[in-house]
């Protein structure tokens, strides 16, 4: 296979991620949207450096996967937190912050 | 065709079919749940790729953590609320066109691209060049990952922490 076939592929996971970041209504829908995307980047990350002969893209893919897995931890926490201050984790009804 | 296509045939299928379930499927649980058949697929595309030692972090970091602490946080959420979490969707014209939008200007970018050729393409297993340079170049910075992985442990202990 091409490398643009698999960068494609991680195309279509990406917007497909970006998509459920946008209709999720559900705070934690949200996140497994950006969990889409991160990992579609991660697809691009392992198909340059296998055509292009560098290790450091899969040093990269480990490093992202690490940052993930701390990000999902937190994002999590906060969104417990938020659903005991407001009871409800709808980010529609999130709107302290807006102007 | 080769072993090699039909292989990326194959998953990229079951990855494109998990991640729009992921965003389609109207229950958060189903919804995690193929979330984790994505988080395999992927790591199956690590494979296709050479990348055995990625294959292997995908599984126990991807498949294995995240998805235990977001069913974990959603059986909290809905323990709490004492009813099933509504997941209905908003503005979903709207995100279609942008996601659309994007889709359209990579894979127009991708098309008007040269086909890459850069170096010589990989061969054979890469764990002992990962070994390498992550002791080497790469030292620096997998230490201070080990100092994200620390504060974001607590940065979590703390925010889920109550309150006496």
């Amino acid at each position: 296979m091409s490398l643009h076939a698999y960068l494609v592929l991680a195309a279509l996971v990406f917007v497909i991620g970006l998509y459920g970041v946008l209709t999720r209504r559900n705070a934690v829908g949200i996140l497994l949207g950006i969990e889409l995307m991160l990992n579609a980047v991660n697809i691009n990350l392992v198909a340059f450096a296998r055509f292009h002969g560098d290790v450091a893209g899969l040093i990269f893919t480990l490093f992202t996967i690490a940052i993930t897995v701390a990000e999902v931890a937190v994002g999590l926490a906060i969104v417990i937190v938020i659903f005991r201050v407001r009871k409800t984790i709808d980010a529609d009804h999130l709107d302290l912050l807006r102007g | 065709m080769s072993v090699e296509v039909l292989g990326f045939y194959g998953v990229a299928v079951v990855l494109l079919a998990s991640s729009l379930a992921v965003v389609l499927s109207p229950n958060l649980f189903h919804a995690v749940l193929f979330l984790a058949v994505a988080l395999v697929a992927t790591g199956g595309v690590f494979l296709l790729l050479q990348a055995p030692f990625l294959f292997g972090v995908q599984l126990l970091l991807y498949a294995g953590g995240v998805v235990t602490i977001v069913v974990f946080a959603i059986m909290l959420t809905e323990r709490l609320v004492g009813e099933r979490i509504g997941q209905a969707s908003r503005y979903v014209f709207n995100g279609a066109v942008v996601s659309a939008a994007v889709l359209a200007g990579i894979v127009g970018f991708l098309l008007r691209s040269r086909a890459a050729g850069g170096g010589a393409a990989m061969a054979g297993d890469t764990t002992p060049e990962i070994g390498r340079a992550l002791v080497g170049p790469f030292a620096a910075p997998l230490e201070l990952l080990g100092v994200l992985l620390v504060a974001s442990l607590l940065g979590a202990l703390y925010f889920a922490r109550t309150d006496d």
